[in-house]
């Protein structure tokens, strides 16, 4: 473990509430480079708390990185800069003595700020109470090795469920599209035999529920794939591209 | 009908028509490519050529009616496109990592296609304007080659010419992947390659076209 | 005066189940939809409770202080879920899980429970594959199973290292198609705060909105409480950040008994503290231990990094003390051993970490075979420690996992206050004094899917709505009680901030009431706590105002419970005069130094009910073991 600490300059955006405007603060830090980025913020927290100050409001849960909850963009990328890390799992050593870092909060209209660095992700919820389940009440379900599914069917299904619902994506993409997180749902359920039943309508749903919501729609920039922590491929927003044209060919919904 | 219309409206359907008007474009670019190159094989190859297009004029007329009207969509869609997703996110970065996690082409598909669209009024108001209508604009006459070496006679002109062919490049580059994207033609095993096919297509276009200015203005200026 | 009833059916404990089915009460199907219950949690147990309680037609109000009920804690579990299917054909039956759980919590839990959960376990896994949960398949396309510790079968069904996420957004996706429906009301970033009771019986609760900081009023003909552990009083432990005790512990002031707070789980491969910053700590996969072997340097205090110390000189002390078992003993056995020796001075450079080496597994099936088995694991060492597990041998160390104490609940899952019921890790039911893995998700899919629905409804029944509504005056008086704490809390404006307090906190529970205990160390703990309470509430500093996103103020009220359980805690550890599972008191060992039980005096389970602060009175549920022989565990 290293023993260098590191001097850095932070720039932190800090706003009182949804409405309120917002801006940077700046504090300097010394931090060791085993610390986690969210345990460099604690430690300044405890010593603004300790000075009666105003802590700096960030979310995070499990710290590792597996359920979502944080998220900030740092240096202009959400997450940080190393790929395939959730904010939480980010280390110091992944930067230099004496540098600058920005903090911001996730910023898509669909995601109005809180306060400082916390955003409202309810919306994807929303879009998830639009479609993304099978419809199976408890109890009276067939045996669960009555469906064989092939193996490579099932671990397709699997990246794409490994989605953490961070919104990493949408705070990436330069149209704030929650296309990534969407089709992620929506792929998962249209590989297995389970999803087919609603498969029409849970896309159609969908989809008509993320344009309601504010979200942009997708350039295919891939700005998502390149920072989404779990490696969600855009081949996903293919297939959900697909299953939505097939959709409103074949299905015999009208709307 | 009401549904097409909706479906179209929703943000995959506005995708879809921007791939769809986007794929005819290319078609049409390529042939459009092709008839140009006969410039290469001489004066008289390229006057055949343009006279071929003057006996099925009427056929040619609804050629440019429908191009017309899926140039105003692919353009019109593509400025409601731009501006919906740009309210999607009301406070911009203070730092933005666009420059690291999208590739170039993808990311000025607005701009690269603004400078276009200004190419094409200008393209059309020398080249199209002078065939159609005018014939040589000092002349008069309607020897079609000499309308093409009178324009590239003019350095401005073609440096004009070939960078918005440059601009094009860029932009079929991404073009071409993100329709097969948009359909949801996007297989592991497939999708690098139609990546590199667009890549060829693209620069196959942007050379093909941005030679005829290159070899008229600075290699023979016309004078074969 | 109190008095337990565990309500355990009659019967051969395989009809105990299927007979209380039948002899339970209904609620008619048109009559559902009167009753309002309340989840607070939305985990594996609070979202398929939450879900199949909205599938039956009830009014249901699903509580959580998160931004979504998809980040439930829950969602960090790896490893994976058993069940008896006996797909593999290897001898598992509904008996022989039940067995191992039992045997596997050392003989403290309640035997009809246990059973009842490896019933039902078979039905899990259906709905999850119904839902859409992608475990992991064979060729054919059927299910694959993995073996687990604790178990002779393989019964684990997983997904990928995400077996956790997979079946909470299983539970989750069902959850948000009764929100769709309406019979669901999700409340996120609403921490309950308070129980109401009304009439002696759980009948809403005080939340705190966590953007506005407005208090509100919920009224319901039954409250579950679904809120997980509280392995965060270490401070250090691999539970998530916001996880907390305020929802049941509130409910334990308000007359529900806490039942065996001592025991709890240390797991033995966490990655270890890098420093006074440290926040949390991160558990890798057990599985690490089938090729990885754990050693320490036989020198004390020895500064040599770990490829100079020659391997005369190493101490792989797992197989040396347990050379059947060896680097695979159960998790407690293993954590003590890492302890001893730390406590030895033997730890990593003298400080308390051990190595795990696969050295060896490298040298003998080769880097691609080992990379193929946990490069995942070795890839979030590396994010996280900078070292490179092909190159230097891990270190790990023990950490706080797994609270197997929790409210005392009776075989319908209901705590000692009626129309109060309790699931998952929260309650205290079916792991005794060590849980297995795997089994965490099964008991609080089990709660939630399978029992829950039968159980409420039996008291629903025979508690008819009454229109109550949350003007009554009982909850405009709890509603004050929050808001003065919450005032108290603002007010005091100390020296000391809420995390320095809860280090300290933390640091008591690790060295007295943690993987080893004994009456000295206990005795203090129980004066050291209860003076830093009082040290809290003079000198603590809170910052920012109650009406407001106060994440200083959330924190505050979390600690000031925890100052408060962290003492039953140890006053539990101190009572129970006897070595079990995850609690180990260093008076009751065998000579080889191994947990002692003592079946005589302590085959109960302790539930404790509050009087006032540092004062709890002692009630027992006499544990009967008719189906399972009480043996000692032997992993030699």
């Amino acid at each position: 473990m290293s023993e260098n600490k590191l001097n850095l300059t932070l720039k932190i955006w800090k706003q009182a509430g949804t409405n309120a405007p917002g801006s940077f603060e700046t504090h300097k830090v010394t931090v060791s480079p085993d610390a986690s980025f969210l345990e460099m913020l604690d430690e300044l927290n405890d010593g603004l708390e300790r000075e009666g100050k105003d802590p700096v409001a960030f979310e995070s849960d499990c710290r590792e990185g597996i359920c979502g909850t944080c998220g900030l963009v740092i240096n202009g990328h959400p997450h940080g800069p190393v790929p395939r890390v959730a904010t939480c799992q980010l280390h110091m050593r992944n930067f230099k003595d004496g540098e600058t870092i920005y903090i911001e909060p996730f910023r898509a209209k669909a995601f109005p700020v809180l306060r400082d660095l916390i955003v409202d992700r309810s919306a994807f919820d929303k879009i998830m109470y639009a479609g993304g389940y099978v419809s199976v009440n408890t109890g009276g379900v067939p045996d669960a090795n009555a469906i064989p599914i092939p193996r490579d069917i099932a671990a397709e299904a699997f990246d794409a469920a490994a989605c953490i619902g961070c919104g990493a994506c949408v705070a990436a993409c330069k149209n704030a599209s929650a296309m990534l997180f969407m089709s992620a749902k929506i792929s998962q359920l249209a590989l297995l035999p389970q999803g087919q039943a609603e498969r029409h309508q849970r896309v159609e749903a969908m989809v008509a529920k993320m344009d309601e919501l504010g979200f942009g729609a997708c350039t295919n920039t891939y700005a998502c794939e390149a920072e989404c922590p779990k490696g969600i491929s855009i081949s996903n927003i293919a297939r959900m591209n697909r299953e939505f044209l097939v959709s409103k060919i074949v299905s015999k919904l009208t709307d | 009908m009401s549904w097409l219309f909706r479906s179209l409206n929703s943000s995959v359907g506005k995708k879809v028509i921007m791939a769809v008007t986007g794929l005819s474009l290319i078609s049409f670019l390529m042939i459009h490519l092709f008839g140009n190159l006969t410039l290469y094989i001489g004066r008289e190859a390229f006057n055949a050529y343009v006279d071929t297009l003057d006996i099925i004029k009427p056929f040619i007329r609804v050629i440019e009616v429908v191009l017309a009207g899926i140039f105003i969509l692919h353009i019109y869609n593509g400025i409601r496109l731009w501006i919906e997703n740009r309210n999607a996110r009301p406070v911009r970065y203070a730092v933005s990592g666009t420059a690291e996690n999208t590739d170039f082409s993808s990311r000025t598909m607005f701009v690269t296609g603004s400078i276009i669209f200004i190419f094409l009024v200008l393209h059309l108001s020398t080249f199209w304007y002078n065939f159609n209508f005018t014939g040589h604009p000092e002349t008069g006459s309607h020897d079609f080659y000499t309308i093409i070496v009178y324009w590239f006679s003019n350095k401005l002109y073609a440096v004009a010419y070939i960078l918005s062919m440059a601009l094009l490049t860029f932009h079929l580059n991404h073009a071409f992947q993100s329709a097969f994207q948009t359909f949801g033609w996007n297989h592991k095993k497939y999708f690098p390659l139609i990546k590199k096919i667009g890549l060829v297509y693209a620069l196959i276009m942007g050379i093909g076209f941005a030679s005829i200015p290159i070899y008229f203005s600075f290699i023979c200026g016309g004078n074969q | 005066m109190i008095k337990l009833d565990s309500k355990i059916p009659e019967g051969n404990i395989s009809e105990k189940w299927t007979n209380h089915k039948f002899n339970m009460k209904l609620v008619n199907p048109a009559n559902k939809r009167k009753y309002n219950v309340i989840v607070v949690g939305t985990g594996l147990a609070g979202a398929s409770a939450a879900a199949s309680l909205g599938e039956l037609g009830y009014n249901v109000l699903a509580f959580t202080y998160h931004d979504s009920a998809r980040r439930a804690h829950s969602i960090a579990a790896q490893g994976g879920i058993n069940a008896a299917k006996n797909y593999q054909n290897d001898g598992d039956s509904v008996h022989r899980l039940f067995y191992d759980t039992v045997k596997g919590g050392d003989f403290r839990a309640r035997e009809a429970n246990v059973h009842r959960l490896a019933e039902v376990s078979g039905n899990i896994i259906d709905q999850c594959v119904a839902q859409g949960v992608p475990f992991a398949r064979e060729y054919g396309g059927l299910l694959d199973n993995r073996s687990f510790g604790g178990a002779q079968v393989s019964r684990t069904f997983y997904a990928k290292g995400q077996t956790g996420q997979q079946l909470l957004l299983g539970a989750y996706s069902a959850l948000n198609r009764q929100v769709a429906l309406g019979t669901v009301k999700m409340m996120t970033r609403k921490e309950m705060l308070e129980l109401v009771m009304v009439d002696g019986k759980a009948r809403g609760i005080i939340t705190r909105d966590l953007v506005t900081g407005t208090t509100e009023k919920w009224v319901a003909d039954a409250v579950i409480l679904a809120t997980g552990g509280y392995s965060n009083v270490f401070f250090l432990s691999t539970n998530a950040m916001n996880c907390n005790t305020t929802a049941i512990w509130r409910a334990h002031k308000k007359g529900a008994l806490f039942g065996n707070p001592c025991y709890t789980q240390i797991h033995p491969t966490c990655l270890p503290v890098h420093g006074e910053s440290q926040s949390k700590l991160t558990l890798m996969s057990e599985s690490l231990r089938n090729d990885g072997r754990i050693w320490v340097s036989k020198k004390k205090g020895d500064m040599r990094n770990a490829n100079d110390i020659p391997e005369e000189e190493r101490d792989y002390y797992l197989e040396r003390k347990y050379p059947s078992y060896g680097n695979l003993s159960p998790r407690d056995i293993s954590s003590r051993s890492a302890k001893e020796a730390f406590d030895d001075g033997r730890g990593v450079k003298g400080g308390e970490a051990v190595y795990l080496d696969f050295s060896d597994a490298i040298k003998r099936l080769g880097k691609h075979v080992i990379e193929d088995r946990y490069g995942n694991l070795f890839e979030i060492y590396e994010t996280i420690t900078g070292e490179h597990p092909y190159e230097t041998p891990m270190m790990i160390y023990p950490a706080p996992h797994y609270t197997m104490g929790g409210l005392w609940v009776d075989y319908n899952l209901m705590s000692t206050i009626p129309g109060l019921f309790v699931l998952g890790e929260a309650n205290f039911s079916d792991h005794g004094a060590n849980r297995l893995g795997a089994s965490a998700l099964m008991q609080g899919l089990a709660d939630g899917y399978f029992v829950i629905p039968y159980t409420i409804g039996n008291y629903l029944a025979e508690n008819k709505p009454d229109g109550l509504k949350n003007s009554n005056e009982e909850f405009a008086k709890v509603e004050k009680d929050v808001n003065n704490i919450t005032n108290r809390l603002l007010s005091i404006n100390g020296k000391q901030t809420v995390d320095q307090i809860h280090k300290k906190l933390g640091r008591i529970m690790w060295n007295k009431v943690g993987m080893a205990r004994n009456e000295k160390g206990l005795k203090e703990a129980i004066k050291e706590i209860s003076e830093l309470r009082e040290e809290f509430w003079k000198d603590v500093k809170v910052v920012g105002k109650a009406d407001e996103l106060n994440q200083n103020l959330e924190r505050a009220g979390r600690v000031a419970d925890y100052l408060e359980l962290g003492e039953l805690m140890a006053v539990d550890a101190l009572h129970r005069k006897e070595s079990c599972g995850g609690h180990f008191r260093e008076e009751y060992q065998t000579e080889e130094g191994e947990a002692k039980r003592d079946d005589e005096n302590f085959a109960y389970v302790g539930a404790w009910e509050f009087e006032k602060n540092g004062k709890w009175n002692l009630h027992k549920e006499e544990l009967k073991f008719d189906y399972v022989k009480l043996a000692t565990r032997s992993y030699k």
